[in-house]
């Protein structure tokens, strides 16, 4: 599986207020609250975003509230995958049990650019900035994780198994 | 030659059923609770509904507690709320909390006796990690998690590494819980225990109430922690005998546990703190503030200080005195017994002599929800937990994080101010 788009790139402790403002959370239709996705750090984001578009970040990236809301505003709204420095340990979690993709990668989350167009190969792990040329390689997850993902998230795994 | 264990680790072993774990070692612990809010809980509800087991592990070890929005500030979180009630009453949920019982989750489950030593705890809220003030393993998850833990009883976890805060000293006379973990984040940054277990030790300890604690382990999110953690002592004990429906068990950390890093934090010099904006690392000490900050409002409540001991000094502080003008100061205390005995000890009638207001429990401004949203421009001094932009509402708003007194104190003065002032 493979993602390939557009950067949008953000700073250090980009937390879950502004990925999804806590005065939408009353609201239940997953596309209405997409509609609100990073309003209140990029209030063009969701109509710059193209489908499988990518977020880059630095570090701490979805502090703050444990509201799976983050994650799926990101993955409704079309983002393929969010590689970031590190990531807030509750956001992690969410991400992997809801299937949005995400890559520790503290080079990738440095060198890539607002702009580029990067390629992410989430078998290998492996990142490529194909305006800039370089490649890097993000921290591969344990089997266990593998295993939530390649089922579509947590509830499918626990159904298959 | 096997190392020892940290005070979490043995807890997440014995419930792994694992004679020993190891830092990063991914196991699947059994729950003693699971908690969920009007937030979250829908979204869990629809996550088990594509689940084929379609039962609640059990009844009686799921706590649901409506709590953000309620009571309901618009038709969404009403249709939320309802939701939730529906659900609890299908799979009869013993412990559902609904207008009349509630109060804010992470006051109101330790006060129920529902939170003991020992336990494992899962929330869909981040700041499940309140329970750890009585030597429990809790932490915040998110919504699938939450649905996952209600029909199965279990969870996954990576064993957190962990971090030694040895607090030694007597703290000052305004020194609260809230002053320790303010400094304590300023010192490591919003991401400083980025997966890992704060164990606060030291002998320091017995001079904090377990309302202080509350407040340190309650915080231990904003610096990025998987929990915070305090050992059992007399006056943990002494909280469980009297609000306690479950015995507890104790767990101590072994000698030779490894810690990533230790640091001691003499009680006795730390001076009142505040957050500036926009996150909770940004401390001063009132000392250091140099400017005048005006406030628009100020907010004394939420899961982190709207406790007796918070209420207690916030109505020492505005007794025979009064709210500053162009002020706004809203008091929320957490839970409805919390409200009760700031009644009867007469708390309430010094708030609103002081010209505060007193709202029935609710998270409401913490999260810019409601009942204290705040205008483009406004800055509000708050004893709640975050300072995130926009968090109170308004993009351009802003957050002082403080302790209750200095709350209190600012709200009379109008300005961020010392409660000596």
């Amino acid at each position: 599986m493979k993602a390939n788009g557009t950067v949008h790139k953000y700073g250090d402790n980009v937390d879950t207020d502004v990925i999804i403002p806590a005065r939408y959370l009353a609201i239940q239709d997953r596309n209405e609250l997409a509609e609100h996705a990073m309003e209140d750090i990029d209030r063009d984001f969701v109509r710059n975003l193209k489908k499988g578009d990518l977020v880059v970040a630095g570090k701490n990236f979805g502090c703050g509230s444990s509201r799976e809301h983050a994650p799926l505003v990101l993955k409704v709204s079309g983002v393929s995958c969010v590689i970031a420095e590190t990531f807030a340990r509750i956001f992690f979690r969410n991400a992997i049990n809801i299937g949005l993709p995400i890559i520790e990668c503290p080079q990738a989350a440095a060198a890539i650019k607002n702009g580029d167009q990067v390629e992410v190969d989430f078998d290998s792990g492996e990142i490529k900035d194909l305006t800039s040329g370089e490649t890097f390689q993000g921290a591969p997850f344990p089997e266990f994780m593998q295993k939530i993902i390649v089922n579509g998230g947590l509830i499918n795994y626990i159904n298959n198994q | 030659m096997q190392k020892g264990m940290t005070m979490t680790q043995k807890i997440l072993a014995d419930h792994a059923g694992l004679p020993y774990v190891v830092a990063g070692q991914l196991i699947e612990a059994n729950l003693d609770l699971v908690l969920g809010n009007d937030i979250t809980t829908p979204v869990a509800i629809a996550e088990m509904q594509k689940m084929h087991t379609k039962s609640v592990f059990d009844q009686d070890k799921i706590a649901l507690v409506m709590d953000h929005f309620i009571p309901n500030k618009d038709i969404k979180s009403a249709q939320n709320c309802k939701c939730v009630r529906e659900f609890a009453i299908k799979h009869e949920i013993s412990h559902y909390y609904d207008v009349g019982q509630m109060g804010i989750e992470h006051a109101l489950l330790p006060e129920q006796g529902l939170t003991v030593a020992g336990d494992v705890i899962i929330g869909a809220d981040s700041h499940t990690c309140t329970y750890g003030a009585l030597g429990a393993f809790s932490t915040g998850v998110g919504s699938t998690d939450m649905a996952a833990g209600m029909a199965t009883g279990k969870a996954w976890f990576k064993v957190p590494g962990a971090i030694r805060f040895n607090l030694t000293g007597i703290p000052g006379k305004w020194i609260s819980g809230k002053d320790v973990i303010l400094h304590i984040i300023g010192m490591i940054g919003v991401d400083g225990a980025l997966y890992k277990s704060m164990e606060f030790t030291g002998d320091g300890i017995r001079y904090l109430s377990m309302d202080d604690r509350f407040t340190i382990a309650n915080m231990a999110i904003e610096a990025g922690g998987k929990n915070g953690i305090f050992p059992v002592d007399d006056v943990a004990k002494a909280y469980m005998e009297e609000h306690g429906k479950r015995p507890y068990k104790i767990y101590t950390a072994d000698e030779d546990a490894e810690y990533e890093q230790e640091y001691t934090i003499d009680l006795s010099k730390l001076k009142p703190t505040v957050a500036f904006p926009h996150l909770p690392e940004n401390t001063k000490t009132i000392d250091e503030i140099g400017e005048k900050i005006t406030v628009d409002q100020a907010v004394i409540g939420s899961c982190t200080n709207g406790r007796m001991d918070d209420l207690r000094i916030a109505a020492m502080i505005m007794n025979g005195r009064k709210i500053a003008k162009n002020v706004r100061c809203i008091v929320i205390p957490a839970t409805q017994s919390i409200y009760l005995q700031a009644l009867n000890e007469g708390l309430i009638k010094t708030f609103i002599e002081a010209g505060a207001i007193v709202s029935t429990p609710t998270c409401g401004p913490c999260l810019g929800g409601y009942m204290g949203v705040l205008a483009e421009g406004e800055r509000c001094i708050s004893t709640t937990n975050r300072n995130f932009v926009g968090r109170m509402g308004h993009v351009d708003s802003e957050v002082y994080l403080a302790s209750p007194a200095v709350a209190a104190a600012s709200a009379i003065a109008g300005y961020i101010t010392k409660p000596e002032d």
